[in-house]
């Protein structure tokens, strides 16, 4: 069954890759076999938990031993403004004697304990390897445990040993689509609702866009999953648009809605001004043409046009002070294009950036864009980046956490873009925000003194 | 303390925050205190880039550390092949000194046969034949951190130990276990070298881990011991064992090698330093130099300024089983009232534990027994409980992602003793005499989920700290 499910998110039509690909090519699926030894990434549980451990106020439960939660729990910057309850890490803690018995036992009495003393809406069952060897089928023991204790309990069938995180991500999807959406009617419902598939609030990213869509009169109904909670993404199949933040992550639960409830979803993004003036106005079109009030298009468009004239003049300011500053942007893809446009607009050039997610559509764009001196890297091996650092070919490099300390040790500034950052990047104050992070970074007096050798060598 | 509780674990199915961290990544911890090792991870991917995110954030360091990359298929079948693909990719990239293989949860219910997989892999690559491989079963389902970490401690020492004609005068193995940091393990350092001792330590963090600046960027660790000191242990005078923990490997290590052993359960406190330094004063049979004297007296002179307050404070403290040790015992040797301590796992060293309280348990059962308490000692994943509880946090242990410095700071010997107890001391002297402090009305600084930083802030980055207090 899990087998069948992994075909089916390979075989995703909607998946920009997929397109360019034929039948076979298809069916291997989206990850080369992985390289023993030079291996790096989650693993599909891990997508998994990315994609949902936002949903706040549901009880997420990972049935395995200590190694999957034990090592990775509260490692996340996803902001919620109610509920907490999903930064609590839960457990089944298989010991060796549960592996000789099997865990499916311990497992029912944990979903018991969790809905006992902390009565979530709902709780999220994680299958990982250990348990998914020795058959537990936490399909089942889901099942009973909902029947049982009348709450929904969902079973997240996506142990790390099937592929990758970007896998995870997907059939974190489908479990969605199969146990969630359309299982509620939701208590409100207008003509401007939209959801949102594939934003997960990092420092609380998601704030920063939904003043303006408060103010244009587009309603978030729900968030697939950052800041979301249960029942209204129960609701999802209600919205009227669905905007799915650009990335191949859960695009195919933007296109099953579609085919399931009829309703038309875009890809958008909140990085970087022009890409975040389209989203608006690509929502606000879309749900004026599902019956929305068409008076929405003008406040879009006059929300736009004040915060971009906003946003220039503010970027006004860095501009002198970026001329002639290269980056070297290494962000895993996900954002990559739009990063790049944003960095772009505030004067930056940039010398190069990963594609490792990005579509063969999208690495055209690019080097059309971009010229053909432009770097673009599929994988980029640890020892080159430090050379190049090193080298001094870029003045800063933007990526996530892993790649920190290779900046770090070669003596070049470093700002973290990816999971772990501490600011928010998204809509036009969030590219504020990032200049004036890299402008931060840019200009310490740290730089020089570090490069100096000791004085007596 | 009049009675003690001891409850041998939590009854609990649904382990809730919790304070165990796998066997595996204790074991890649160890490895990372040889020179110029890589471990390796026999499982499937996650599990290792969950491990490296974990050290990552501790250390701030770039963290070597590679995966077998085991899929569903080679999982049934058995793996194998992708053990010896991904020691021969190592050996071809990297070229490390050692390589470290940990098993995993995935390898170890398949029950694949570790022994059997060295003997093959030696038969099939006779090219191979100096690279050092150390094999080391460490399943994720069986004991925690410290349990991994002694365990390849143990697999060095019977890899590669052997035994010498001859002593070298002055030389001393130290066998360090996991409850000491790189800081600690660099003044341990210090302080044998005082006695003109030429310390050989296994696993020797202080050299990897504390910040170098390499000139290449390399994906195998910094510097630690060589396989070569581990070989020349034999020679040595004597081994100290620092630690419970180190017991079997330093047992293996007088199997081995006829090394006579010396055992210090811990080196934090005034008799606990005095032990050690007068058994270094004997192995050298020098005095004990100035420096140390001094660090004696000041040490006295601290636990006279501080006991003020200190005495009779609640305190609850959760570490794994040796920290927890160490620390429990010292806080006694302060007049805390230690109400409960909680180790992640089983472990012979709890027997010796005293608290109102001692149990295997996780971050919520810190949070239920720690209200009303005065302090609660564990690690960075112990402030949401504090924040629940109420009760301030000082930050000992791994992972301590929300300060920085975690990897350097020193509590052993004369010097880190005064100095643990001033952090601690110094917290309830601020609370006495700043009242104006954010402690005393923690109500409304303390609002959005007892966060009192805001999102740059780096203990409130998920907005669940009271990051008020820690080193
Ligand atoms: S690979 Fe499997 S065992 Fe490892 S962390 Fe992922 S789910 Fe857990």
């Amino acid at each position: 069954m899990l087998a069948d499910k992994i075909q089916e998110v390979f075989n995703e039509p909607g998946c920009g890759v997929n397109q360019a690909k034929t039948t076979k090519e298809r069916k291997k699926g989206c990850s080369k076999p992985l390289k023993p030894g030079a291996a790096a990434g989650g693993c599909a549980y891990d997508g998994a938990m990315i994609a949902l451990q936002p949903i706040a106020d549901v009880a997420h439960l990972v049935h395995g031993p200590i190694a999957c939660l034990g090592n990775s729990w509260d490692n996340r910057g996803t902001r919620s403004s109610g509920s907490q309850l999903y930064r609590t890490g839960f457990t089944t803690d298989l010991s060796e004697l549960d592996i000789v018995h099997g865990g499916e036992k311990k497992l029912y009495k944990a979903i018991k304990e969790i809905v006992q003393q902390h009565n979530p809406p709902a709780v999220f069952v994680y299958q990982t390897c250990v348990p998914a060897m020795i058959g537990d089928d936490i399909e089942a023991v889901c099942k009973y445990a909902a029947k049982k204790l009348g709450v929904p309990v969902i079973p997240v069938n996506a142990p790390g040993f099937v592929g990758s995180k970007n896998l995870g991500n997907k059939l974190a999807g489908e479990t969605l689509l199969d146990h969630v959406i359309g299982t509620r009617e939701p208590e409100v419902s207008t003509p401007n609702d939209v959801c949102i598939i594939g934003e997960y609030n990092l420092a609380g990213e998601l704030w920063l866009a939904k003043p303006l869509m408060d103010e244009i009169g587009i309603r978030i109904q729900s968030c697939i999953s950052g800041d979301g909670r249960y029942n209204e993404i129960a609701a999802a199949h209600r919205a009227r648009v669905t905007m799915v933040v650009c990335s191949q992550a859960l695009i195919n639960v933007g296109r099953k809605m579609e085919e399931r409830w009829g309703i038309p979803y875009f890809e958008g993004s909140f990085y970087g001004v022009t890409d975040m003036s389209d989203t608006l106005r690509t929502m606000a079109t879309m749900l004026v043409q599902r019956g929305a009030d068409p008076a929405m298009l003008n406040r879009a468009e006059a929300v736009i046009a004040r915060e971009e004239a906003a946003v220039s003049k503010r970027l006004e300011r860095y501009k002198p002070r970026f001329t002639g500053k290269r980056v070297l942007l290494f962000t895993g893809g996900v954002k990559s294009w739009s990063m790049v446009t944003a960095l772009e607009e505030a004067g930056l050039t940039i010398v190069g950036s990963s594609t490792k997610k990005s579509t063969k559509e999208d690495k055209e764009k690019l080097k059309k864009r971009k010229g053909e001196e432009f770097h673009m890297w599929d994988d980029l091996k640890p020892k080159e980046m430090y050379r190049m650092l090193r080298d001094s070919e870029a003045d800063i490099m933007l990526s996530g956490g892993r790649s920190q300390f290779i900046s770090l040790k070669a003596k070049v500034p470093w700002l973290d873009v990816n999971q772990e950052r501490h600011h928010a990047y998204a809509g036009y104050d969030g590219i504020v925000n990032l200049c004036e992070e890299i402008d931060k970074t840019l200009s310490n007096p740290i730089w020089r003194q570090v490069r100096l050798p000791a004085p007596w060598e | 303390m009049t009675h003690i509780h001891r409850f041998p674990a939590s009854s609990k199915a649904a382990s809730t925050n919790p304070l165990k961290m796998s066997a595996p990544l204790g074991g890649a911890l160890a490895f990372l205190g040889m020179d110029r090792s890589l471990p390796l991870f026999h499982g499937s991917q996650g599990c290792t880039a969950f491990g490296m995110v974990l050290l990552v954030r501790h250390f701030r360091e770039a963290i070597p550390l590679q995966t077998t990359a085991m899929n569903q298929v080679s999982t049934i079948l058995g793996g194998y092949e992708n053990l010896e693909e991904a020691l021969k990719t190592i050996y071809e990239r990297n070229k490390p000194s050692l390589i470290g293989v940990c098993t995993t949860g995935v390898t170890e219910t398949k029950g694949e046969d570790l022994e059997g997989h060295l003997k093959t892999f030696r038969m099939r690559n006779p090219d191979l034949n100096d690279l050092n491989l150390v094999f080391v079963s460490t399943p994720d389902f069986n004991g925690g951190f410290e349990d991994g970490y002694a365990a390849v401690v143990q697999g060095i020492v019977e890899s590669f130990a052997e035994p010498a004609e001859q002593r070298v005068k002055g030389q001393v193995n130290i066998l360090a276990g996991c409850h000491l940091t790189p800081g600690d393990v660099e003044e341990i350092r210090d302080i044998v070298e005082g006695f003109g001792l030429t310390p050989i330590i296994v696993p020797d963090l202080s050299l990897s881990m504390s910040g170098r600046q390499p000139t290449e960027f390399t994906a195998t660790s910094l510097g630690g011991t060589t396989v070569d000191q581990v070989r020349s242990m034999g020679a040595s005078e004597v081994t100290l064992v620092l630690g419970e923990q180190m017991r079997r490997a330093a047992a293996a290590l007088e199997l081995k090698t006829d090394v006579p052993s010396l055992f210090f359960d811990r080196l934090t406190g005034l008799e606990a330093s005095d032990r050690f330094v007068k058994a270094l004063a004997e192995i050298s049979g020098r005095p004990v130099p100035a420096r140390l004297r001094r660090q004696r007296e000041s040490l006295v002179d601290g636990m006279l300024d501080g006991h003020f307050f200190l005495t009779r404070k609640k305190m609850v403290v959760a570490l794994e089983p040796d920290h927890l040790f160490t620390v429990t015992s010292y806080l006694q040797d302060l007049g805390v009232d230690v109400v409960a301590a909680v180790a992640p796992q089983q472990a012979a060293v709890l027997e010796k534990v005293k608290a109102g309280t001692v149990m295997v348990g996780d971050h919520s059962d810190v949070e239920a027994m720690a209200k009303g308490c005065d302090l609660i000692v564990s690690n960075s994943h112990g402030r949401m409980g504090a924040a629940h509880a109420g009760v301030p946090l000082y930050r000992m242990g791994l992972p301590m992602f929300d300060r920085l410095g975690s990897g350097l700071v020193v509590t052993v010997g004369y010097r880190g003793s005064r100095d643990l107890l001033f952090a601690l001391a110094n917290i309830f002297l601020a609370a006495e005499t700043d009242h104006d402090s954010h402690h005393g009305n923690q109500s409304h600084e303390h609002g959005h989920d007892g966060c009192c930083g805001g999102s740059g802030h780096g203990g409130g980055r998920e907005g669940g700290s009271c990051g008020c207090t820690g080193a």
